[in-house]
Order: C-alpha cells, then structure tokens, then sequence
C-alpha cells in the first residue's frame, strides 16, 4: 500500500554523520580539496533524498500528519515496565519542511563555507562539526517522540558550543560557547521535567500516542487539570532557550564569536528555529492550554520588539543581524501563540531564507574588508562588491516586509492572524507587532546603506594602505553562488504563501493543513473577509516603508541626524546602547550570587571536607611513618646497631623467661 | 681438662669485640675483618658444644661456615673493590645510597 521505503529514512541522518566520521577522523591528514568534498557530498545527498521525499509522499498522499502517520521504521530504545520508547522517526508536512530547510539551506552554507573558511585553521575541524550539526538537526526534526527529539535537541547544543568557539584560542570566542551553552541547559532543564510530566501522565513519549491520549480526554481541559498548562509551560522554557527568546535570549548575540557561516545555518536559519518547531510540533499540548498560549504570544511579541529595539543602535553587522534573529523569532512565537501555527512555519521558511543569505553577504563584507565587522567603517561599498550589494539587498527587502519579497507574505499573515486571533490581547499583541515591523525596516535599510552607500571611511583606506590597492574586493564565485540562490529564494520563497486576498491560494496552509487541523481553523478568517486582510497588509507595507524612509534620511540624506537624535536623547540612547543592561543584571543577581554561594560549598564541602578528609588521613600515615622513618638512614653501621639491639633483646627475654621459669 | 663454659665465655667476648668492631669503625675492611671474627666466636661455641656432646655435627657445621666465610670474603672483597673504584673512598658513613 505504502510505496515509501521508509528505511531510506535512516539516510538522511546518517550521512552526514558518516561525513563527520571521515572528517573528524582523518581529516587533519586529508587535503582541503578532500575535506571538502567529503563534506559536501554527505550534505547534498540527504537534500537529494529529501526532495525525493517530498516528490514522493505529494505524488503519493503518504500520512501528512503525525496523529495518522504509521511509524514507518525504527526498533525498541527504552522498553521497561510503564515506558516504552523507540527509536524512530516519522514523516509529516511539517516534518518534510523543516527537512528541506535543513538539508537545502545548509547544503547552501556548506558550500558557501568552502569559499569563507579557505584560509583558515582547522577546515577540517570546522566541517566535521558542521555535519555533525547536520546529523544533529536531522534527528531532531525526524524524531517520533520526545526522547529523540530532546537527543538532537543537545545534539545541535553541543555542535553550537563547538563551532561558536571554534576560535578557541580567543578567550572571548571560549566564553561565548560556554555561556550558550549553558543558557541552554537552563532551558534543556524545562524540556527534562516537560518530559517527566509527559511519562508520569501519558505514560509514553510518542507524539501520536500522547497526542492520541489527549484527544481521547476533553475532560482534562475543561476541568482545567493542572499538568497540561504545566507541560506546555516546561516545554516552552526549553523552547525559550534554545530559540532565544526573552527571558534566555542572552547568549544568541555573543554566539557571533563563531565564524560567519555558523551564524547563519546555526543561530539564524535552523537550529535556533528548533524552538518554534518543537511549539508547532507539540501543537495540541499548547492548544489546550490557552495561558500557555498567551504566555507563548506574549514572549514572542515581547522578544521581537525589544530586541528589535537593541538591534537598531547596534554597530557591530553581525550583532545586527543577530538581534533581528531573535527578533524575528519572537515573531514566530508570537504566530503559535495566537495559534497561527502555519503562518509560524511559513515565517520560519522564509526567514530561514531570508537570514542566511543576510548572514552570509554580511559574511562576503566581512571578507571583502578583511575581518571588519564594524558598521562604522563600511561604507560605499555598493560599486565595490556589487553582486554582494544586490544579493544583500533581496534579503534586506525581504526581512523589511516589502512586497513581493517573501518576508513580506510570512510577516503580513502572521501579523494579521494576531489581528483576527480570539487572544484578549490581540490588539495589543498586533501593534506591538507592527512596531516591530516598522523597527525592523528601519534597523536593515540603516545597515544597508551604512555598509553600501555613502563614501568609503577610515578604516577600509587603511586597508588598502596594507594589502594593496584592490583590497576591497569581491569574494570569490563560490561564495557568490549560494548567495545568489538564497536571494532568489528570498525573492520567490514567499509565493507559496500568497494569501487568498491577494489572488493566491495560500498553498502553505494547505500543504500544513493535516498537522494543524486543530489549531485555530480558517473559518474565522473568512468570515471577516479579504477586505480587512488588505487593509492590514497595506498598513504593515506603509510601516515598512516608513522604516525604510527615516533610515534614508537618517544615514543616507542627513547622515548627522541620527547622532543628534542619540545626543538629545542620551539616557534612553545608552539604555538601550547597553542592551537594557540585561547582561549586567543576570550577572549582578543571578550569575554573582551563584558563583559566590559555590564559592563557599568549594570553601566547606570540597576544600573543607573532601580535600581535608584526604588530607587528615594522609597526614595520619605520614605521622605513623615518622617512627618508621627515622630508623630508615641508608647509614650500614646504624641498621647493624639496630639488629644488635634486637638481638641483644631476644636474648634477655630467653634468658628472663628462663630465669622466671627457673632453669637457671 | 678446661670447662666447657671457658671456650663458651672466650666466643662471647670475641663476638662482643666483633660487633662492638663493627658498629664503631668507619673503614669497610675493618668492619669485614670483624665480621669474620664474629664468625669465627661462633665456630668456636661450635666446637665447643661438639666437644662437650661428643657428636661430630657442630664440626661440620664449622667446616660449613668456613665455605661460607671464604666465598663471603671473596665476593665481599671484590664488592669492596668496585666501591672504591667508583667513589674513592671506604668510609661507610659516606656509602649511603640506600637512604631513604
């Protein structure tokens, strides 16, 4: 009946793992050309194998949905009394896009990678983490139940901490991986206890059979049983973490210490949208929940704008892009928190687009001006690297919303499903949104034409000053190549999701329709017509152009303005300058404290007891030995006078014993 | 005819010379020859108590401890030798490897 071969399945992961063998192996003895190709081959077959797949199960009408999939391979994992959990994957809609996004944009990465990382140490190294990652993210999205989900969850955790601190010989580069990483165990520590609730009260890990006990309990919900808020709350602290959503956002802006292309597949277009997926994934727990939902809403809508608001004063290029991630992530939280699922989804693809290619032509600048990140020092260098600027400015309109490029689609239907969303907050939640939009507008076209427009500043001269008169130079076409394929996907990626309203027939939601067929339908949406969705669309269109407008006049017409601005409004300027000073809080009142009380269970416990255990007993035996010791002197005549004595006083004992027996 | 107890109380004052030697000189072949005399207080008790019994065993445990004595000084004297080669000196207090 089924014509999948299912075990085909097994190879999506499995490869890339074989490439991180090879390259982890052997790699510091292989030549480049070989490190390279290895790893670029076991990336472009699993994405083969994945378009395959997708080709198949459409022509086929395979199980679309994880509640009616089969379990289509695997083999027993965990099978003890009260628990049963396999070891297997599943295949639904969702599942097939996250895939795609996975294995296409990161073979993309990868071959962009080639190009960037050409000079430096450790290629190997660099791409036996990068297909680690692959293998990582493949079994996170394939999973079929919590435990192997949560497996590639710190998968993609550890090839994070990894590649973040690749430069490891750069003290700031180290402390950036570990600070991710452990933020993330903050969060990983949330997804544990979600995932014990889901044994002690499901008693199993699957997601259809949990699903499928849920569906069987409408009377949970209504009585308003405590656990599923609790589930659903767990899960999206872990979710927080690992999407780096306010309040564990903190280690996504520091994670820019890893090389540029790292930033891009891992903390821009895949693994930081594990978060989103896992929400959207774990749909029906959250559904039936509705604080849990406002609670998700309320994160996402809080996250976007605030850093969107950090991200606009920012001159570091990648750090920019770094807060327009989390921005741009709080937007898909906001879209599962009004249970727009699909339009999350939809905002994850095209953003998954969008920012790596925003990643990586910010990547080619950094390259073009030889390891210079700061925004300050660009500057003209539209005429310079030319194919840079229009690759670079698809993605700037894209993300800015401006139509018909695809962030304006994914952002329009999210932010109009806040709109119709049945929330009490949903006129809040929407203007929030739309500010938002209108921040982001604002912080990518003032990017875009500090970097491009403008005449070239101090530093770019010093360069050329150094390296030669051609400096600034155009990267290499391996480098280009990728960008030009995500700027066309940034262009047309957003078609497949063209609205009803605007003479499309949303095929997204369609293709998502079996996964998500509990969330919020589309009857509503409907009923209020297309006339309101147009509106909506126009005024999110008109807020974009308005960030696009004041960041022409502020860094393009009048350059000054901006610092006059900053000038006059200098508290709130530095405030935010500062990040709102989040670092220094976590570090004043959680992370101080912390050190200080393990400071003193070192001073008592470790040093106190363990260390002082060992050393009373040591210092016992060494007292013993003392006696011992001294007799020890290496010296013939003092070891002779030893044994005299001894046997002088065997002697006087024979002799007393026999005197007090009285034979003599 | 001489007691028994007389040859008894010429070893022990013999090996009391021997250890008394032994523990006092410095000289390594001083300490060897009073080793021998030590040796030598011994074969006389063992003659002695040979005598006294009237049993032939004590002699031919002297006859034992001169083998052993002369392979003794053989070996002890060829030890003696290298010590010298190698440090030039045959003070004792200064052979003291063996310290811990």
């Amino acid at each position: 009946m089924n014509p999948i071969p299912w075990s085909y399945l097994w190879f999506i992961p499995l490869l890339p793992f074989v490439g991180f063998l090879i390259n982890g192996t052997l790699g510091r003895r292989l030549p480049r050309v070989v490190v390279s190709t290895v790893a670029l081959l076991f990336t472009a077959l699993p994405a083969a194998l994945v378009a395959w797949l997708w080709k198949t199960m459409c022509a086929t009408g395979a199980p679309s949905s994880v509640e009616s999939t089969i379990q289509p391979s695997g083999f027993d994992w965990i099978n003890i009394t009260g628990l049963h959990v396999d070891f297997a994957f599943t295949v639904d809609h969702l599942t097939l896009i996250m895939l795609a996004v996975v294995t296409g944009v990161g073979f993309i990465i990868h071959v962009y990678s080639v190009g960037y990382m050409a000079h430096e140490e450790g290629y190997w190294r660099f791409f036996a983490y990068l297909n680690l990652f692959m293998f990582f993210m493949s079994v996170l999205v394939l999973a079929s139940n919590f435990l192997l989900l949560f497996v590639g969850w710190e998968g993609v955790g550890l090839a994070s901490y990894l590649l973040i601190g690749f430069y490891f010989k750069k003290t700031s580069a180290a402390n950036a991986g570990k600070k991710a990483f452990i933020v993330n165990r903050i969060g990983d520590f949330g997804f544990l206890l979600a995932t014990f609730l889901l044994i002690a009260h499901f008693g199993s890990l699957s997601f259809k059979e949990v699903f499928a006990t849920l569906a069987q309990h409408p009377e949970w919900q209504q009585q308003g049983a405590h656990f599923l808020p609790a589930i659903a709350l767990l899960l999206l602290l872990g979710a927080a973490g690992k999407s780096a959503q306010i309040p564990l956002y903190i280690w996504l802006p520091d994670a820019m210490e890893g090389p540029t292309p790292v930033s891009a597949l891992i903390h821009a277009a895949t693994m930081v949208t594990a978060g989103v997926y896992m929400v959207a994934r774990c749909h029906p727990l959250f559904d039936s929940s509705p604080l849990a939902l406002t609670v998700v809403a309320v994160m996402g809508a809080a996250t976007a704008i605030f850093a969107a608001s950090i991200g606009m004063v920012q001159h570091d290029i990648k750090r920019v892009l770094a807060y327009s991630t989390i921005s741009q992530l709080g937007y898909m939280f906001l879209a599962c928190g009004v249970g727009a699922y699909t339009a999350g989804i939809f905002h994850l693809l095209t953003h998954a687009f969008f920012k790596a290619l925003l990643f990586l032509a910010a990547g080619s600048v950094i390259h073009a001006l030889h390891g210079e990140q700061n925004m300050r020092n660009m500057g003209g260098l539209r005429t310079r690297t030319p194919i840079t600027f229009w690759t670079m400015s698809a993605g700037v309109f894209a993300i800015a919303g401006i139509p018909p490029f695809a962030g304006f689609f994914s952002k329009d239907e999210i932010l109009y499903r806040t709109f119709t969303s049945s929330n009490p907050l949903h006129i809040v939640l929407w203007l929030i949104g739309l500010l938002t939009a209108g921040m982001t507008s604002f912080y990518m076209f003032r990017l875009w034409f500090k970097a491009f427009f403008g005449e070239p500043r101090t530093r770019q001269n010093d360069i050329e000053v150094h390296h030669g008169a051609h400096a600034v130079h155009e990267s290499p076409w391996i480098m280009l190549l990728p960008l030009c394929v995500l700027a066309l996907l940034s262009v047309i990626g957003g078609w497949v999701g063209i609205p009803a309203s605007l003479g499309g027939n949303n095929g997204i939601e369609h293709f998502l329709d079996p996964v998500f067929a509990n969330g919020t339908a589309s009857e509503a949406i409907t009923a209020t017509g297309h006339g309101l969705e147009l509106a909506l669309a126009l005024i999110s269109v008109l807020v974009a152009v308005a960030g696009f407008y004041i960041a022409y006049i502020f860094y393009y017409q009048k350059p000054g303005t901006a610092a006059a601005l900053a000038e006059r409004n200098k508290a709130a300027y530095n405030l935010v300058k500062n990040k709102y000073w989040v670092d220094e809080y976590y570090g004043a009142f959680l992370v101080t404290p912390l050190l200080m009380f393990t400071r003193l269970m070192e001073l008592i416990v470790d040093s106190g007891l363990v260390d002082g255990s060992g050393a009373a007993a040591g210092a016992t035996t060494r007292g013993l030995a003392w006696i011992e010791r001294k007799q020890i002197s290496g010296n013939i005549r003092s070891y002779a006078g030893w044994l005299a004595i001894g046997a002088a006083a065997v002697i006087a004992a024979m002799i007393f014993g026999n005197v007090m027996k009285g034979h003599l | 005819m001489v007691p028994t107890a007389y040859y008894l109380v010429l070893a022990a004052m013999l090996f009391s010379i021997g250890i008394a030697a032994f523990l006092i000189k410095r000289n390594v072949i001083t300490i060897f020859i009073s080793i021998e005399l030590m040796l030598n207080a011994v074969n006389l008790t063992f003659v002695a108590f040979a005598h006294m019994w009237h049993q032939v065993s004590g002699q031919i445990f002297v006859f034992f401890v001169m083998v052993v004595a002369a392979a003794e000084a053989a070996v002890g004297l060829a030890i003696i030798l290298s010590i010298f080669r190698t440090r030039q000196t045959l003070n004792v207090d200064e052979i003291d490897l063996m310290k811990s």
